[in-house]
């Protein structure tokens, strides 16, 4: 079973933070992010540009509109993802819970969301 | 004959439940099993005689009996998928000791009380699955529509298998967090029957008994500290249900409570299990409340209450979980050890602070000391402002009750 993981962060608020402050966050996620892929149940990772270069596609009319910016209009943003294996939901949150975004940056928002993903078969 | 399978369905219903959860993965497919099985006992039983294991008897029956539902379902899914699942659930050994059984019960409090499932969610499937209440019974116990409630619990369901909620007791690293969680449902669930959020109660399921033999069940499956002191506070509560109100169902305070009436049985209960939980030395809030309790359940009138031991037993709760609310309690005790002028100023902080405008209980425990010190405006004022705020009608009556006294 996969899970497709999101981590989420509060944009204001992290672009808010001094540059030693970023630094000494970021300073502190090699460790987890070392444990997360010694796992061996990480599948994918990845970091997500920021919210202004987004832009969003919705039916409107038969047409398709472009808008831009990101999808919700929320303070917290999905800033990265990763995608694991684990065997049941329990396992995938001992899993997620190696990643930093479990661990650090409380006050930028820091946090992951954990989702089940059923993949379409390729023909 | 119908009489013993009735009985042995009381007694056995929820442990051959938790086992055929386990045997078939599936919430749904056990219930339907588990009522296959005493369907064929109800058959067999009076032309064979009762099995000397009735519980085997019925895990096995109920799982032959899903065996065969899944091969007559089978002409309408691919052949090799069911004989996956035919033989998985073939190669099973059905019959497991007690204590795996016992594990079995255990799983399912702990799937169902899962933090992945919304706390109303886990409320509302600990009483279905665990407690085998019916849903309508939850609804009514809820004050909630029983189609809003079989919904909420199919979606739980459906949860527990799309995000693959294990069966499972937690890791010992995991338990902490996760025995947290249960607790949490079970005193939900007790208080729900104890202080009735809303409106009057009457014919309601004893929502506070069935915490209780949930509470009873975990310290025998798990006889973790916190949950003994959970069992321990919901017992010394629950001893006091016949003082707490009058006869027409209006509300006593603790310290005017007639102490004769308070239940001795669930008093030596409940100080026996918050010494084995203190002795632990590895105890948390729930124990810390009950030890609170204990105290008053100890004493003979609310003068003759050590209040200092209960300052102290809030000052070590504050530090282990801090809360408005247990302020406001250590308060009302701080105004019992040094009088009423002491602990308004505590409250008045607090209500200055701002995080507990909505609380009822904090007017109305303004309002109790400014009466006693006779600032009758402040009272007043205090007490119109807990009676707006109270949603429960005993709890409003004696609000409106205190504010006209003063009125006259």
């Amino acid at each position: 079973m996969k899970y497709l993981c999101l981590a989420y962060y509060d944009e204001k608020a992290f672009e808010a933070m001094s540059k030693p402050e970023v630094e000494a966050l970021v300073s502190q996620c090699p460790p987890h992010d070392a444990a997360l892929r010694a796992s061996g149940h990480l599948i994918v990772q990845a970091s997500l540009g920021a919210s202004r270069e987004s832009m969003c596609l919705r039916p409107r009319s038969g047409k398709v509109s472009i808008t831009d910016g990101p999808f919700a209009e929320t303070k917290e943003l999905v800033g990265g993802f990763f995608i694991i294996e684990a065997k049941d939901l329990n396992e995938a949150i001992r899993v997620a819970s190696m990643h930093p975004a479990a661990h650090l940056g409380e006050t930028v928002g820091w946090g992951i969301e954990v989702r089940p993903v059923e993949f379409f078969q390729q023909e | 004959m119908r009489a013993t399978v009735a009985a042995i369905y009381r007694a056995e219903s929820r442990r051959v439940f938790a086992t055929l959860v386990r045997l078939l993965g599936d919430l749904d497919l056990a219930e339907e099993a588990l009522h296959d099985a005493f369907r064929a006992a109800l058959e067999q039983w009076p032309r064979d005689g009762v099995p000397t294991n009735p519980r085997a008897w019925l895990v096995s029956a109920g799982r032959f009996k899903a065996i065969d539902g899944i091969r007559r379902r089978a002409r309408f899914v691919a052949i090799e998928h069911v004989a996956e699942q035919v033989d998985a659930l073939a190669d099973e050994t059905a019959e497991r000791d007690d204590e795996g059984i016992e594990d079995d019960r255990l799983r399912l409090i702990f799937t169902c009380c899962h933090p992945a499932l919304s706390p109303d969610a886990q409320v509302a499937l600990t009483l279905r699955e665990v407690c085998d209440l019916t849903t309508e019974e939850i609804a009514r116990a809820f004050l909630s529509a029983a189609p809003t409630l079989a919904q909420r619990i199919v979606r739980a369901k459906a949860k527990i298998r799309d995000a693959r909620i294990p069966y499972q007791v937690p890791t010992p690293d995991e338990l902490p967090q996760r025995l947290d969680s249960v607790l949490r449902v079970i005193y939900l669930v007790f208080n729900e029957g104890y202080m009735a959020s809303a409106g009057e109660s009457l014919t309601r399921i004893d929502l506070s008994g069935e915490a209780i033999r949930l509470g009873r069940l975990l310290v025998e499956l798990l006889p973790e500290p916190e949950a003994m002191g959970l069992l321990a506070l919901m017992l010394l509560q629950e001893s006091r249900r016949a003082a707490r109100t009058t006869e027409t169902g209006d509300l006593v305070l603790l310290n005017d409570q007639d102490r004769s009436l308070w239940n001795r049985d669930q008093i030596a209960a409940g100080l026996a299990l918050v010494e084995r939980a203190l002795a632990s030395r590895r105890f948390g809030s729930y124990t810390l409340q009950a030890a609170i309790a204990a105290v008053h359940a100890d004493a003979p009138s609310a003068d003759a209450t050590d209040w200092a031991e209960i300052v102290g037993l809030y000052d070590v709760l504050l530090r282990a979980t801090p809360s408005p609310i247990v302020e406001l309690n250590r308060a009302v005790a701080v105004a019992m050890r040094d009088g009423p002028a002491a602990g308004l100023a505590i409250v008045d902080e607090l209500l200055a602070r701002g995080n507990l405008d909505d609380y009822h209980l904090a007017h109305a425990t303004q309002a109790d000391l400014c009466r006693r010190l006779g600032k009758t405006v402040e009272a007043r004022a205090a007490y119109g402002r807990a009676a707006a705020l109270a949603q429960q009608g005993p709890e409003r009556r004696f609000l409106e009750r205190r504010l006209a006294e003063l009125e006259n």
